[in-house]
């Protein structure tokens, strides 16, 4: 072992106790021939050897508005996703570092008759913040309140293939569903499903703010701040470290910005990817990065000519130069898609060939194949698809221009994006933010009878594929069949993925943290319950 | 009646007129729009049954003139309706619940705002029309002149980043809630008070000036000149009382734009107040929070404006004997 290897290993240990900044561990990582995001990771990783308790984290959020409501089947961005769900609550359970499902509230889940029957026991001593404890009924009222004629929750069609939900004893629920799910534990971990109390009438007590989480709610002003302190009988006893927790809608990035360098803050959420290197050089500052599920897209309605013809939509493919876009665009904070909507980072995801690279000569190839010379399309946009989708439009029209195909850039109002244009007109600007599944992702926009289907796309052989690989509970199987349904969706669908997107945040350089979670941003939004201060 | 008295409920009838006249305009400007409250709520999560079961609960399935109606006859009774927002299950927010902390924001901040500059702005201007021309009236002409023609948020910026960020005297974040001190919102809220001073001084200073110079021509300056009266005493004694009725309606306009007009600087600062409130509900459609910002911006500008007239009035015996 070299000096330096000895100096690092000391500096390893003496990090531990936080008593090395994380940049003079970085530079001596690097003089032992380490490369910076290597020596940035060993010491997050000597950093959580031994997590502290204390200190009051104020979060600078991006979203949140004055109509935000506690009402969980309402929690509409990561405002009410941080501070409502990930800080306040828990669902059954949780999505880990690895992508997978592990129990949170529950303690375990088991499936019978196909994955159509899941039993999933409740931990024992978990209490909600009034000290009652977690029963199933509490669960099942929790569930009930997502269902039903009059439900106007987010989640209402997610929980559509539940039949019955019932309690067991006190701390047995047990789910019946339409047909086997093997991913059913992922579904129950969304943001929307927290547990909530049951109220004497059997309904849910969402109004309250009592939940089961790390932090117990003292103050919630919608479109402003969410204030919390610290439960001190959580039913985990190795999170929730800090004493108190306050998440700050700030709206304005710059205004986010400088909370952060001013230290009103002690985290950035969404940076300024065009100020980021400013804000990289700032000593107290560590930028944080992680590619999500989340990605840009551009759909074809494939019912409407021409892009009825595979062909011309294959063109269309070949047409955009993503590799440009990600890096003019979005400055290189993503990852090129490949017109497969499952993020590499999930289960059972495979990078279908052959990739869908800029080909103009290709893409002229195929449109004479479809007996066109040349190809005028209408394509609607809105920063409200995504932020950068106007440029990203434009940057294509002329990348496009050499393919023979004149796209025709649309700007659509803002204002009700989602309800004017998307699924009406045949090519449009959107977003998904992902799932943490295959089977999620395809049954929530791919299906034949999935409401928000955009690329209106029936395909039989990969609708029948989705209802066989969801019940399969036979992993080696399930991947053959999701690679052929991966497959799929990129030769035939109606899907441009232009770019996996990352969140770009920040931190001060006293958070310290484990392996991070990617199904959202902030450590799956549970950056209160997982994080602390290292000094 | 005296005349003054007149005045004042004539004033006070138009305004509600003018109140009722918004208010129609507003609810027909919202129902313009295209979606609804529920379609906004959820996004792109939204299905056909959730937005139908959505717009039943919050009574939005009735046709548009029965909502308006009903609402209309709630403001006579003096209730302002409830928000869509959080209305479900049996928790209803009252409007005047969600307005009356925002409201006691703003007008602190545009009390507070208006308490530097006022005086300011008005001891800025007679010092230029009394050193007309002199290097002291073109430097705050061209001071007050540069930070008006610069946007709002470029001089909070500017302000934040000398004064949050490189000297560290005021917060970056403006966020009070009701448990903050009176001192401490005072500090929290000075950076929004200064960006907004700085963003209207230069009206009222210019129009003071040029009221007391257009004065200074009059035959009774000049005979007051004469007398061998100070030049101080001469605008601030004679020129001054008369300058009074254009000075005050651009204080009351620039009044009215601290309350109405001041979402740029809230948005930066992040400073709970009712512009961006009302933006937030606008985007969500959200009608009745909506229609009381807007008929409270209303009342605003009808207030200023009679109580400038007012003192226009008062301050000039001409307007108070009219033959």
């Amino acid at each position: 072992m070299t000096e330096l290897e000895n100096k690092l290993m000391m500096a390893t240990k003496l990090a531990a106790r936080g008593r090395v900044s994380r940049r003079d561990f970085v530079q001596l990582a690097i003089a032992t021939g380490l490369t910076a995001t290597a020596g940035n990771l060993l010491f997050a990783k000597a950093l959580r050897a031994e997590p502290k308790k204390g200190g009051n984290l104020k979060l600078g959020l991006a979203h949140g508005a004055t109509t935000d409501s506690l009402d969980p089947g309402l929690y509409y961005d990561q405002f009410t996703g941080t501070a409502c769900w990930g800080t306040l609550s828990n669902s059954l359970t949780e999505i880990d570092s690895t992508g997978s499902a592990v129990p949170d509230l529950a303690e375990s889940f088991e499936p019978s008759d196909g994955a159509k029957k899941w039993v999933f026991k409740l931990r024992n001593g978990a209490t909600f913040h009034n000290g009652k404890p977690v029963t199933a009924d509490d669960v099942v009222a929790s569930i009930m309140h997502h269902r039903g004629a009059d439900s106007k929750s987010a989640a209402k069609s997610l929980l559509e293939p539940v039949t019955s939900v019932t309690a067991d004893g006190p701390n047995t629920v047990i789910f019946e569903l339409t047909g086997g799910n093997a991913d059913f534990p992922y579904i129950v971990s969304d943001y929307h499903i927290p547990i909530m109390p049951k109220k004497d009438d059997g309904t849910a007590d969402w109004s309250s703010g009592i939940r089961t989480g790390p932090y117990i709610l003292e103050k919630f002003e919608p479109g402003v701040t969410a204030t919390f302190k610290k439960n001190p009988n959580y039913f985990k006893s190795d999170k929730g470290w800090f004493d108190t927790v306050e998440t700050i809608s700030i709206k304005d990035v710059t205004a986010r910005t400088n909370a952060l360098t001013s230290g009103e803050t002690q985290y950035l959420h969404r940076a300024d990817l065009k100020t980021l290197d400013l804000l990289k050089q700032n000593p107290n500052v560590v930028i944080f990065e992680v590619t999500g599920y989340g990605h840009y897209i551009f759909v074809m309605n494939v019912t409407q000519p021409p892009f009825d013809n595979p062909d011309v939509r294959n063109a269309i493919k070949y047409s955009v130069n993503r590799e440009e876009i990600l890096q003019k665009v979005f400055q290189g904070h993503g990852t090129v898609g490949n017109d497969n909507p499952i993020a590499p980072t999930v289960k059972f995801a495979i990078d279908p060939q052959p990739q869908h690279k800029y080909d103009p000569a290709k893409a002229k190839e195929l449109l004479k194949k479809a007996g066109l010379d040349s190809l005028k399309v209408d394509l609607s946009v809105a920063e409200a698809a995504f932020t950068g989708a106007t440029d990203s439009a434009l940057l294509w029209q002329e990348s496009a221009k050499a393919a023979g195909i004149d796209l025709n850039v649309i700007r659509e109002p803002e204002d009700a994006y989602w309800d004017n244009v998307w699924l009406k007109k045949p090519f449009v600007a959107s977003y998904w933010a992902g799932r943490p599944t295959c089977d999620w992702m395809f049954t929530t926009a791919y299906a034949a009878d999935a409401a928000w289907n955009d690329t209106f796309w029936k395909n039989p052989r990969f609708n029948e594929l989705l209802v066989a690989a969801r019940a399969e509970t036979d992993d080696a199987k399930r991947a053959a069949m999701y690679a052929e349904m991966q497959q799929l969706v990129h030769d035939d669908g109606g899907l441009i993925n232009l770019v996996f997107n990352s969140f770009v945040d920040a931190h001060a350089n006293n958070l310290a943290h484990g392996d991070v979670a990617a199904n959202w941003p902030m450590d799956g939004m549970k950056i209160a319950e997982r994080w602390w201060f290292a000094s | 009646m005296h005349p003054i008295v007149r005045t004042v409920l004539q004033r006070l009838g138009l305004g509600l007129l003018t109140l009722f006249i918004v208010s129609i305009v507003i609810f027909s400007a919202l129902e313009m729009l295209p979606g609804g409250f529920a379609e906004a709520i959820l996004g792109q999560s939204a299905t056909p049954e959730t937005v139908a079961a959505f717009n039943k609960e919050i009574g939005l399935d009735r046709p548009a003139i029965v909502r308006y109606v009903e609402w209309i006859g709630g403001i006579l009774q003096g209730d302002f309706g409830t928000s869509y927002a959080g209305a479900g299950g049996n928790i209803k927010r009252h409007v005047s619940d969600l307005i009356a902390p925002r409201l006691y924001n703003t007008f602190f901040l545009a009390i507070m705002a208006a308490v530097i500059a006022v005086p300011l702005a008005l001891t800025l201007g007679v010092l230029a029309a009394l050193y007309r021309n002199s290097l002291f009236d073109r430097i705050v002409n061209s001071v007050t002149l540069t930070t008006i023609a610069l946007p709002e948020f470029f001089v909070a910026y500017v302000l934040m980043f000398f004064f949050a960020i490189k000297l560290r005297w005021f917060y970056s974040l403006s966020t009070v809630s009701e448990s903050t001190t009176f001192l401490e919102h005072i500090s929290r809220a000075a950076l929004p008070a200064i960006t907004l001073t700085l963003v209207i001084i230069a009206h009222m200073m210019r129009m003071t000036r040029a009221a007391i110079i257009n004065l200074l021509a009059s035959p009774y300056i000049e005979m007051a000149q004469l007398k061998g009266i100070p030049r101080r005493r001469v605008i601030v004694h004679h020129a001054l009382p008369n300058a009074w009725a254009p000075i005050v309606t651009v204080v009351a306009f620039n009044l009215a734009y601290l309350v109405v007009g001041v979402v740029v600087v809230e948005v930066v600062f992040v400073y709970p107040g009712i512009g961006q409130m009302m933006v937030d509900a606008v985007s969500s459609r959200d009608m009745p929070v909506v229609q009381a910002c807007a008929l409270i911006f209303a009342a605003t500008y009808i207030l200023l404006n009679l109580s400038a007239d007012i003192i226009s009035i008062i301050t000039n015996p001409r307007l108070l004997h009219p033959r």
